[in-house]
């Protein structure tokens, strides 16, 4: 048991290339406990969030990409990519899944980032 | 190192531009801030609601002292500068204090100006100008009776009223015979005069004074004319002077005040000032609204981006006493070149005059009834053809039809707190002051972005600019002159597209480089309005950028709240066949689509779409000879049509045929906004044509055009464009007048308020007049449509965009 759950917490997938993901752009990977959107920036940083908008659960991977920052496609919150959190005035955060680049692969982990406050 | 600002004078002028400058460089300086008050930077125009007892002056802080330190502003309170050492580039305060720095900000504001007349230096006479003055004031209520102000400006009478509320008996003197002689006219003076006189002011006018008399302290003040009047207050509100002395000595050149270039530099370049010490372009400002558009540019120069220059301010007046609604803006005067509308209805105490030259505003008074002064400011700014509006527009905006609003002050002051303002994100009125007064909000932008009303579908606008009105008191400025396109640029929608044009920019990274872009790749208000102005800029050579398109136009179908899609095909001009039904009702049940609705357009909707499926269908559809129907985008929609003359009895011509044109000359293009079409077959006007944004009413004698309509939130009838005999010449107007929509309309636009902001005299000049012209945008449009006529459902059926229907994988 012991270390299923360890590999559970280590467990890096590998989901596709950098390119299948079109800069200021994201791809879903679609899982039961709910979809993760893997962003691309136009400086080729890669973020995966939980696609759930943390106002009214909007897809974020819909979302327009500009800077560090997804645009919400149903009421225009803007979520930083590199936090989860919303763009202030507005106050709320979608968790986080650490993700990395390796040869131009794409790895994503499906535990939520340990600080990510809204796991 | 950071370079060091110094900042002399820790009002409303220097902060505002501090507060910018930190919006957009915060940690480009190490910010040193002198104040000669010591208190923290309050807002000076709400003075008068302390003096009256309405307002307290914690209300009225702008920023306290942890502000400061949060920003790690040095801030000396209570030191006054008294010297500027040039060379070696150091302030010097009375106390001793010094503090070097690399840039100067001189924000020192104006002091009033006393009458040179004997006793004008005895205890008891003051100005209006700081919180020590309203605390004078305050405790001459308490003690004394008798209270002149000399001066019938803005300022004085704010003061008398405010006096008068604490229990005083007021007179005011005033030179002149009108009261506010620089912002009214006299019926307008003569009003406010009476409403004023009774309320308990006398008033001495035409009255000159010669002399303030008293032992050791103020008694009375005579008059030129032998008159004495008793006085144990007199309060001089005659006018301002710019405080320039620090200024002058330090060797920078000054007129009346500093005087500064379009960038806010004095003759040194190292010196910047904003404020009531300044003269540009040989005027100085005593309102708060100037002051911030300074600030604005003053702070864009302090972080080196070099864009923005301040071109001068339109500015406008209202009187802050409550119960008194006066506005003023412009040449109220006239000359005789102007023409002039007016309404005075003495009975109800309401007066307007609106000042017009070549239809066009130049000024406008207004007692009473204040309610359009911002709309009547924004037309004269905008410099709108009003021809059109002349016959309703003393009756304000809200008898144009368009915006269904009433009286909007009135409406807004008797809200309860729990009223809902904006509709859309469910906000209330008391939430909105809140804000407003406790986030210290000052723009309409700010609301938005603090509350979210009117974030939305923007038709609370006007509620929530009457709130921030209602809230900040009178110097409230709508908007800036120029609105820039976003927070990335300083530049506004009509200058980008110039740029885009003039100096070819191609591509959006071109864009961003030439204007200088403050963020590397847009944000998601810049990026789509700049990816359709090089659409229609270069039809054809720009290649269309899909990151840069709301996730509508993106995967070309409507998300829903729940994440799946809508669908809607192409039935042209609304009419179809059994066999056309058929195939959808096939198409429908094959995907299991869980609603299908028929649409205001006359479309069929098929609801609830996995947007995975969406290819496939409509692979379907597209077999069936259906095309896309756009319903997702600014684009061209649908054309609506009544069955016309082949059927009904009462029909003149045939609408059906001529919407089926319309809309197939039309489908594909992009517009700044959803374009609505309808054609119908006579004047009862069933397909309701005078509802959109191209409508035509075919008639015996052939077809009516009407322009600018909207079926929305704001209910707006067309203009009538012009009539023409042939269908052919139907599409021809339509062309054009599409073109010219594309061409000029700001991006998210519709043509509504874009005929309003125009002028229909302008566009039946462009496309009814101007018959060279017309065809050179007939031309334009249809080469653009050589490119845009391409169904991208059929494409996508084909295997394009793949990526966008698909999951990157399926784990767990």
């Amino acid at each position: 048991m012991q270390t299923e759950a360890k590999t559970r917490t280590s467990e890096w997938i590998e989901i596709g290339t950098l390119n299948d993901i079109p800069r200021q752009g994201a791809r879903v990977v679609r899982r039961k406990d709910g979809d993760i959107a893997v962003f691309r920036t136009l400086d080729d940083g890669v973020f995966a969030l939980r696609d759930q908008c943390p106002h009214k659960g909007g897809p974020l991977s819909q979302g327009i990409v500009h800077g560090h920052k997804v645009t919400c496609p149903m009421h225009d919150w803007k979520i930083s990519l590199d936090t989860g959190i919303a763009v202030a005035p507005d106050e709320g955060c979608a968790a986080r899944f650490p993700v990395r680049v390796e040869g131009g692969k794409v790895f994503l982990s499906l535990t939520p980032d340990e600080s990510s406050p809204n796991k | 190192m950071k370079e060091r600002l110094v900042v002399v004078g820790n009002g409303m002028a220097g902060i505002r531009t501090v507060e910018e400058l930190l919006k957009i460089a915060p940690d480009k300086y190490q910010i040193t801030v002198f104040g000669s008050e010591p208190l923290p930077n309050y807002n000076r125009i709400l003075l008068s609601p302390v003096l009256t007892g309405e307002k307290k002056f914690e209300d009225i802080v702008l920023n306290d002292d942890a502000w400061y330190a949060g920003h790690g502003i040095t801030l000396h309170k209570g030191k006054e500068v008294v010297g500027i050492d040039r060379r070696h580039r150091k302030v010097i305060a009375k106390d001793g204090t010094e503090a070097a720095y690399d840039h100067l900000l001189l924000a020192t504001g104006s002091t009033p100006f006393l009458l040179p007349v004997p006793g004008k230096d005895l205890p008891g006479v003051i100005g209006f100008r700081d919180l020590r003055d309203v605390e004078a004031m305050l405790a001459a209520a308490g003690e004394f009776h008798h209270a002149v102000v000399i001066g019938g400006g803005l300022l004085g009478l704010e003061a008398a009223n405010g006096l008068l509320k604490q229990g005083m008996k007021v007179t005011v003197v005033h030179l002149p015979e009108l009261l506010m002689e620089r912002q009214l006219d006299a019926p307008a003076a003569k009003m406010l005069k009476k409403s004023l006189e009774e309320r308990g002011i006398k008033f001495m006018l035409p009255g000159v004074t010669k002399e303030i008399i008293g032992k050791h302290r103020v008694q009375g003040v005579v008059l030129q004319d032998g008159r004495e009047l008793t006085a144990d207050l007199v309060v001089m509100a005659v006018g301002i002077r710019p405080n320039i002395e620090l200024a002058k000595k330090a060797g920078l050149y000054c007129e009346r005040g500093v005087m500064v270039s379009d960038t806010m530099q004095s003759y040194d370049p190292r010196v910047y000032a904003v404020g009531e010490c300044v003269q540009h372009r040989g005027r100085t400002y005593g309102l708060v609204a100037p002051l911030f558009e300074q600030a604005k540019v003053c702070a864009n120069h302090l972080a080196h981006f070099g864009i923005a220059r301040y071109e001068g301010s339109v500015i406008s007046t209202k009187l802050k006493v409550t119960g008194i609604d006066l506005f003023s803006a412009g040449n109220f005067s006239g000359d005789d070149q102007t023409e002039e509308i007016m309404l005075q209805d003495a009975g109800a105490g309401v007066y307007k005059k609106v000042v017009l030259k070549n239809n066009r505003i130049q000024g406008a008074v207004m007692y009473g009834d204040t309610m359009d002064g911002t709309w009547y400011f924004q037309l004269m700014r905008d410099g709108t053809d009003v021809s059109s509006l002349r016959d309703k527009l003393l009756f304000g905006q809200g008898h144009l039809g368009d915006s269904g609003h009433g009286d909007i002050k009135n409406r807004v002051a008797s809200m309860a707190d729990g009223t809902e303002i904006c509709g859309c994100n469910g906000v209330c009125k008391g939430t909105i002051v809140k804000a407003i007064t406790d986030k210290k909000l000052f723009t309409l932008d700010e609301v938005r972005a603090h509350t979210k009303a009117s974030s939305s579908c923007g038709s609370c606008t006007g509620l929530v600019e009457a709130l921030l009105a209602s809230t900040l008191g009178g110097d409230y400025s709508t908007a800036p002159k120029k609105r820039p396109l976003c927070p990335c640029t300083e530049h506004a929608h009509d200058d980008v597209r110039q740029a885009i044009r003039a100096q070819s920019l191609k591509t959006m990274p071109a864009v961003f480089t030439a204007l200088e872009w403050k963020t590397p790749d847009g944000c998601n208000k810049c990026r789509p309005a700049l990816n359709f102005y090089l659409l229609v800029a270069w039809p054809g050579e720009y290649a269309d950028d899909n990151q840069s398109r709301f996730i509508n136009e993106r995967v070309h179908a409507n998300i829903q709240k729940d994440g799946s899609y809508s669908v809607v095909p192409r039935i042209w001009g609304g009419e179809t066949t059994p066999a056309e039904l058929r195939s959808l009702a096939e198409i429908a049940e094959k995907y299991q689509v869980p609603t299908v609705h028929i649409t205001g357009g006359q479309r069929i909707d098929f609801l609830g779409v996995p947007k995975e499926t969406l290819p496939a269908m409509w692979g379907d559809l597209s077999k069936a000879g259906f095309v896309s129907g756009h319903a997702y985008g600014k684009a061209i929609r649908t054309v609506k049509t009544c069955v016309g003359k082949t059927w009904c009895r009462f029909g003149t011509q045939d609408s059906t045929t001529l919407g089926i044109d319309l809309e197939k000359m039309a489908w594909g293009s992009w517009t700044p906004h959803k374009f609505k079409l309808a054609v119908s077959g006579c004047p009862r006007n069933c397909a309701e044509a005078t509802i959109k944004d191209f409508g035509v009413v075919c008639v015996d004698s052939g077809y009516e055009m009407h322009v600018g309509g909207n079926g929305g939130v704001k209910v707006r009838a067309t203009d009538f464009l012009c009539a023409v005999k042939t269908p052919e010449e139907v599409l021809e107007y339509c062309a054009a007048f599409l073109q010219v929509y594309r061409e000029e309309a700001h991006y998210l636009e519709r043509t509504a308020p874009w005929v309003e902001r125009v002028g229909l005299a302008y566009l039946k000049q462009r496309v009814v007049d101007d018959a060279a012209g017309r065809q050179a945008l007939v031309e334009r449009f249809r080469h653009s449509q050589a490119f845009a006529q391409i169904d991208p459902w059929a494409e996508r059926a084909k295997g394009a965009d793949k990526h966008e229907y698909i999951p990157l994988k399926m784990v767990g």
